[in-house]
């Protein structure tokens, strides 16, 4: 279990980074390297040279950003979970990032690093889909922006044309009476998840579902939103018999994973009860009855 | 290349390929055995240090990576030769170990833990090893070593009933 030999380079700045990504196709980041050394280490990754991005100190930081939350791409997890205007503004994200990895691997992970690696199982890209996040990359000296609905296009695999440095991501605030819910089933606590399902909703004073966001995660190749339940629920009081037929009718067509851990009729199954109960949660959230944490 | 690592106090300079772990470089370069290679792709934990305070996983770690930061290793709790940290005390009195295999890394994170939380829950606790497995499954005692720890720890340098009377 030891990586194939490379070349070390720790860069100042995002432009020295993208230079040495334009120079060598086989270079690549390294920002946290919770998923990227197990790779290596198990010679699914073998880049010719590693470009560390961990000491750009210009790529830290959690700071309001207009009507959004702007987080720099090698903010390491356990800064973002125990950020008091994480927590404030973007509820759904202090609820999932518990559930990544562990302590020790949160202390090491970066917000970005998780997003541009895009493991199935991973709890970032299922909340980057479903706030509608976006994220910003540099490739040469030119900046732009992708939505996370477009990131994800497979296992391991992002939007992210050759050569890009993730540099940011910008996660929308809902204003009013929100609510959010997280659920995930795995072997062992904070293990890969087989399915992990979550909801965010603000209700109307009267107790409606004014907007809602609903998506799946690990149950496919790539995080998903299921926007015909959103549909069908937007405007009701998410009555638990029709949140239920919704969200079912939602992952009829989806095509899960299967593996030794967990078949595809079992993750589409999970996902359903997973879904309903993340909605549930986030309606008795946003009502005031349960805390997020 | 060269590197420089700071690990229990100590400088030190090793010439090492880019791609030695800080695991390896811990082990096999500065001959610190305490930190224990499990399955080298960061699930098991066994390699648990510190670094800057904070436990991660050494093998997830390139060595060069580490340049600058504070590591401390197992080797580095004991407040002297032939002492044990308050933390290893209670592993000893409540036998929060069998095999000894997990047991420098559930230490490790056991120091991070009591020093970011020193009243932590049992829940918390268990949250906090959640990430260091032990297969021979002694984890009540673990848990519980860890609990009487934080309790003496959190009663040192406080005066004696006598004392505040």
């Amino acid at each position: 279990m030891k990586a194939a030999p490379f070349e070390y380079f720790r860069v100042a700045d995002v432009d020295e980074a993208c230079a040495m990504l334009a120079a060598d196709e086989s270079a690549r980041v390294i920002a946290g390297g919770q998923t990227l050394v197990p790779m290596m280490v198990m010679r699914l990754a073998r880049p010719t040279r590693l470009i560390d991005i961990n000491r750009i100190v210009a790529l830290s930081y959690i700071r309001a950003d207009g009507d959004a939350i702007s987080i720099g791409a090698t903010t390491r997890q356990y800064l973002v979970e125990h950020d008091a205007l994480i927590a404030a503004k973007l509820p759904l994200l202090a609820r999932a990032i518990p559930f990544i990895g562990h302590a020790a691997t949160r202390a090491r992970g970066t917000i970005g690093g998780s997003l541009a690696n895009a493991d199935p199982a991973a709890e970032l890209p299922l909340i980057a889909v479903i706030l509608d996040a976006s994220l910003s990359y540099r490739v040469g000296s030119a900046s732009a922006d992708i939505p996370a609905r477009e990131f994800f296009v497979g296992p391991m695999t992002t939007a992210l044309p050759a050569g890009a440095c993730l540099t940011d991501v910008r996660f929308p605030v809902w204003p009013g009476k929100v609510g959010v819910g997280f659920h995930e089933v795995n072997a062992r606590r904070s293990d890969f998840a087989f399915v992990s399902a979550a909801a965010q909703i603000e209700l109307t004073d009267d107790g409606k579902a004014k907007r809602i966001a609903i998506g799946v995660g690990a149950a496919t190749d790539c995080p998903i939103r299921l926007e015909s339940a959103e549909k069908q629920l937007a405007g009701t009081e998410l009555d638990a018999s029709k949140v239920k037929d919704a969200v079912h009718a939602a992952l009829a067509d989806i095509e899960p994973l299967a593996d030794l851990h967990a078949t595809a009729a079992y993750r589409r199954r999970v996902a359903a009860t997973l879904a309903a109960r993340a909605i549930a949660d986030a309606r008795a959230h946003a009502q005031g009855k349960i805390h997020a944490h | 290349m060269r590197i420089k690592l700071t690990v229990n106090g100590a400088a030190h300079e090793l010439d090492i390929e880019p791609r030695t772990t800080l695991l390896d470089a811990l082990r096999d370069h500065l001959n610190l055995k305490g930190a224990h290679a499990g399955c080298e792709h960061g699930v098991c934990g066994a390699c648990t240090v510190l670094v800057d305070g904070v436990a991660v996983r050494s093998c997830l770690m390139f060595a060069p990576q580490a340049e600058d930061a504070a590591i401390t290793t197992i080797e580095g709790v004991t407040p002297g030769p032939g002492e044990l940290s308050p933390i290893q005390d209670a592993f000893c009195e409540t036998h929060g170990m069998q095999c000894g295999y997990c047991t420098p890394a559930m230490i490790l994170t056991a120091h991070a833990l009591l020093a970011a939380n020193p009243e932590p829950t049992r829940e918390q606790i268990v949250e906090a090893i959640s990430g260091n497995i032990c297969r021979c499954t002694g984890y009540a005692q673990i848990v519980e070593a860890i609990a009487l720890a934080a309790e003496r720890m959190r009663g040192v340098n406080r005066p004696s009933e006598e004392v505040r009377k």
